[in-house]
């Protein structure tokens, strides 16, 4: 069996079902980013507890079939239009960052590219920058993709404390994955019908552009997609002959590279003194 | 990494391609059908510049048909500046 990370799920919007399937094709871990609800929320209490959920009852639901879970926070890029909820809980980001399964800020980026998606987005990643955090980025679906991903990345590249190999641009596509890798960003492509990539095309991306800072992500989430993505992906690859370790390093290998960057990663040994620092930086 | 040699390819993705045009034909007919006219939708004649992409011999077809539906991207926008 080909042992897999999907490094993009909601796993808060699938049933318990799912990753019973998940585990039985092979997931060995998830993350989740923190996302849209389905609806614009009224206050950074409700982004508490939906925080919580993320820290708590996930990682105990995936437990139960032998998969790690773990996450991201943030608000993300549609909510932030709400300049003023959206600062109400950057404020509460902090509170959750020592959590074990907490790999970072995230999904952060922009939806329809507006002024106010921007200014939170920069202040996503000032917050990231002081903690010393991972970032996962979203960038905007369909017509807004290229756009927003050129804007997203002229931000990063303005922000002299970024560093590319700790920063993940997701969702891209065959008119952006180049700007990305080019930038030394890390590269996730999502499988999820109509709107956005599909395994053959992913398959294709990857035989153009290579096997490095690149991964793949099912993005599942409310609406109609398929937590099964990441095996449809390994199971077209193999079906152009590509060998096994090459289909790991995409599926496997490469998610764990870039997970285990963050400083609450299991087998850091210096989770303590890193903490202390971020505590430092927040004062 | 080496992609599928192209006969291959063309061998294994013929019958997808197939039913691919043909649902695309089928929606195209779909909104023929329909009452009034749609040709002057921006939307249509994207999907008209799309089909002019496919037509042509050179490669790289995938991202200039991303292209055909983003919008522009202006290298001179503001970003906004930090509190």
């Amino acid at each position: 069996m080909s042992y897999y990370i999907d490094p993009h799920i909601h796993m808060i919007s699938r049933v318990t079902d799912d990753y019973q399937r998940m585990a039985q094709c092979g997931c060995v871990a998830v993350s989740e980013p923190a996302f849209w609800a389905g609806f614009d929320r009224g206050s950074a209490e409700g982004f508490r507890d939906y925080f919580r959920h993320l820290v708590e009852v996930e990682p105990k639901r995936a437990a139960q079939f032998g998969i790690r879970h773990y996450c991201w926070l943030c608000i993300n890029a549609k909510e932030a239009e709400n300049v003023r909820l959206s600062r109400e809980v950057i404020a509460l980001i902090p509170e959750y960052l020592d959590r074990p399964n907490v790999l970072g800020i995230g999904e952060i980026g922009l939806n329809k590219n507006t002024r106010n998606e921007a200014t939170i987005f920069q202040e996503h990643v000032d917050l990231a920058m002081k903690t010393d955090e991972l970032v996962l980025i979203h960038t905007p679906h369909l017509e807004d993709k290229y756009k927003g991903t050129r804007m997203i990345l002229d931000m990063l590249k303005n922000d002299r404390r970024v560093r590319p190999e700790r920063v993940c641009v997701d969702h891209v596509e065959e008119h952006t994955v180049r700007h990305a890798l080019d930038g030394g960003y890390w590269c996730g492509m999502t499988l999820y019908p109509t709107t956005k990539c599909t395994p053959e095309r992913a398959a294709d991306i990857i035989e153009m552009v290579g096997t490095d800072r690149i991964m793949v992500n099912s993005a599942g989430d409310w609406g109609k997609s398929n937590p099964l993505a990441v095996p449809e992906f390994i199971q077209e690859m193999k079906r152009r002959g590509h060998p096994d370790d090459v289909i790991r390093k995409v599926v496997h290998d490469n998610p764990l590279a870039f997970f285990r960057q963050s400083k609450r990663w299991p087998d850091d040994g210096k989770q303590e003194n890193k903490s202390a620092r971020k505590k430092a930086a927040l004062a | 990494m080496t992609p599928l040699p192209a006969a291959e390819a063309l061998d294994r993705y013929f019958l997808e391609a197939r039913s691919k045009l043909l649902d695309l034909a089928a929606i195209l007919d779909r909104i023929g059908r329909g009452s009034g006219a749609a040709d002057t939708d921006s939307r249509v004649q994207r999907i008209r510049q799309a089909l002019e992409v496919l037509q042509d011999g050179s490669g790289g077809r995938a991202e200039r048909v991303q292209q055909v539906f983003s919008l522009e991207y202006d290298a001179g926008w503001q970003r906004p500046q930090p509190r």
